[in-house]
């Protein structure tokens, strides 16, 4: 298709749906009697219910049905394709990085953002301090990943460093070193990269959760005599708790679900495949339905119990 | 630091001029904090969040000679500025990156406002219509929002390559759309439980009798939607809206798995993704590539950024 074609498509689309919109809302706005009251309902639920009901919730259990049949989903195998994950090795070390994932990265991520929020609160740029560890936040992962992978480059340590990182090894007398590839402290490496991304937003919250601290309280600590260190540990940290929480499950679905910084720094391969990764990889590589569908409903599986208690502490939030 | 008084904060030097007279707990911890090894550890902490950005867009203007010879730092004692490496992405013969720029743009407009359109109608229909089982297919929806799109994306494919009762296919080349309808659609399927649940709870916060007096006064519910709610929903739309554009833009996921493979129409994502693959080394290309598809963005976190933070918190569990 050239481009003429593909805006020429950009437009059909989006006048097609309008058209639609809009005949549907004028034919159903003329009718007032109860049956033009149903219409009117319909009309205005039924596109979306549709696509909810075909695009989530049907896909949804048919990738649960998929999960028990084989890899091209004719034949039922029980819980093989469960059985695979939890003992074939290289799905197990999936299932071990994951979980380095998830330990690491919501943990520090928050760590950092909320030493950093206090740190620039009230400071004179606290404005732009801020927009400069949000902005990770704002560019693709595909992005981020290529920031990162620079910052690794490797060469020889007698050649030319392109890489900081290297160039600082080799400026401390060290060899230069292959943190990409280098098993196994390489998916630490790729952590780092969730780590930069999400630290923004944990700022960005606590920052605002700390800001809303009532002054009373801070004020009654300070006539008691708490002050600094004892502060922050005893009234500032306990004040934002619910706000602490959403940032620490928010971040543990979203990695749970990294995908891009996998795919982009090493493909899956040097044993940094993580389960969203593998999902991908079997799932549209190895046209392996079964076990894609599998590794699919673990994830979903291990979201679960996270989201629900993220949506509760979130009201919490939202209460105050 | 001197004692705190209750009125002024004794550490006045660090305070915006705005700032509000009174201590904060934030201020309180900042005040033990505000030792000058403080103020270091926000200068490293800013340094180590910017550096890494700032070195692949200063060899973005480099010579692909001096890229390849030193490290971008080196460009402070040698400075080389050249546009060659964004000609060569851009009219170059093997990036081609103004077809995949085309592409992310005619992927990410649609896939923004079908979902907001039709998110808002049925937020309506959830918050004034009546009609039986409202409470119940409400909480469904809610509850679609925990559904990980990975779950879906095995079947949906095979619906889209393959669809029943004779329905033309959706995937491939010869499908209606060169194939940009497979992510439409999936762009608007996964951005639906958040968009309605948003614009729902919003939606509640506009006084029933504002909608009660115009029904007395004969107003269909076509008419209070279009005239009174709409206008009253900007914000609540635009907050929304930046958050469904920035994750469309920068999308990978949805766009390998149902662009088909072929590279006609993926986004700058893709492309950079396989270049990052194919050509790991070309570092004058992907750094090019990666500004062209970082700026974007980048303009429209900083030119919206409030709304972004609002959007960004409500939609955090999607994806």
């Amino acid at each position: 298709m050239s481009t003429g074609e593909k805006f020429l498509q950009l437009l059909i689309v989006i006048g097609l749906f309008l058209a639609v919109m809009a005949v549907v809302l004028v034919l159903t706005s003329r009718v007032r009697s109860r049956v033009g009251e149903m219409l009117q309902t319909t009309a205005f639920l039924l596109p979306a219910v549709l696509l909810l009901a075909l695009g989530l919730l049907y896909p949804a259990i048919r990738t649960v049905i998929e999960s028990f049949r084989d890899r091209t989903s004719s034949e039922w195998v029980g819980l093989a394709n469960y059985e695979a994950i939890f003992t074939d090795d290289a799905l197990l070390q999936v299932l071990r990085n994951t979980a380095i994932w998830v330990l690491v990265t919501p943990v520090l991520a928050t760590v950092i953002g909320l030493v950093y929020a206090v740190l620039v609160d009230r400071a004179r740029f606290e404005r732009f301090a801020k927009a400069l560890m949000f902005m990770p936040m704002a560019i693709s992962l595909v992005g981020a990943s290529l920031i990162w992978r620079f910052v690794y480059s490797y060469r020889e340590t007698d050649a030319a460093q392109i890489g900081v990182l290297n160039q600082l090894l080799k400026s401390l007398g060290f060899e230069t070193y292959r943190f990409i590839s280098t098993e196994p402290w390489n998916t630490l490496f790729l952590v780092v990269v969730m780590i930069w991304v999400q630290a923004g937003f944990a700022m960005t919250i606590l920052s605002a959760a700390i800001k809303a601290v009532p002054d009373d309280i801070v004020e009654a600590a300070r006539l008691d005599g708490v002050s600094g260190w004892r502060m922050f540990r005893y009234i500032t940290v306990p004040s934002i708790r619910p706000s602490l929480i959403v940032v620490l499950t928010t971040i543990t679905i979203a990695t749970l679900k990294v995908f891009d910084i996998v795919r982009t720094m090493t493909g899956g391969n040097f044993g940094t495949s993580v389960l969203a990764y593998e999902f991908y990889a079997q799932g549209f590589r190895a046209f392996n339905n079964g076990l894609g569908a599998a590794l699919a409903v673990l994830l979903f599986v291990l979201v679960i119990p996270i989201v629900i208690y993220n949506v509760r502490q979130m009201r919490k939030v939202e209460a105050r | 630091m001197s004692a705190a008084s209750p009125v002024v904060p004794s550490d006045t030097t660090g305070l915006a001029p705005s700032a509000p007279p009174e201590p904060s707990a934030a201020a309180e911890a900042k005040r033990r904090l505000s030792s000058p090894w403080a103020s270091l550890a926000a200068i490293v902490i800013a340094i180590l969040w910017t550096v890494p950005t700032a070195g692949l867009l200063i060899t973005s203007f480099r010579p692909v000679g001096d890229i390849n010879s030193s490290g971008w730092w080196k460009f402070f004692l040698d400075p080389n500025v050249t546009l060659d490496n964004y000609r060569a992405v851009f009219t170059g013969d093997d990036v081609g990156l103004s077809t995949y720029l085309v592409n992310s743009i005619v992927i990410t407009l649609p896939a923004v406002l079908i979902p907001i359109a039709l998110a808002t109608m049925a937020a309506y229909a959830f918050a004034w219509m009546k009609f039986p089982g409202r409470n119940a297919l409400f909480v469904a929806v809610f509850a679609l929002q925990i559904v990980p799109i990975q779950v879906t994306m095995i079947p949906l494919l095979s619906l889209y390559v393959d669809p029943p009762f004779g329905l033309p296919q959706l995937a491939g080349a010869n499908a209606p759309g060169g194939g940009f309808y497979t992510i439409w659609l999936s762009h608007a399927m996964f951005a639906l439980p958040l968009a309605i649940f948003l614009l729902h709870n919003f939606m509640r916060e506009i006084p029933g009798e504002l909608v009660e007096s115009a029904r007395v006064d004969g107003a269909g519910h076509v008419q209070i939607f279009t005239r009174i709610m709409l206008p009253l929903m900007v914000p609540a739309i635009a907050a929304f809206g930046i958050f469904q554009f920035l994750w469309v833009w920068n999308d990978l996921l949805v766009a390998l798995v149902f662009g088909g493979g072929s590279l006609n129409i993926s986004p700058m994502t893709v492309r950079l993704a396989e270049l990052s693959g194919t050509r790991d080394q070309a570092w004058h290309l992907l750094s090019a590539g990666a500004f062209v598809s970082l700026i974007i963005p980048l303009i429209v976190f900083l030119a919206l950024q409030r709304y972004f933070v609002r959007g960004l918190l409500a939609g955090s569990v999607k994806g």
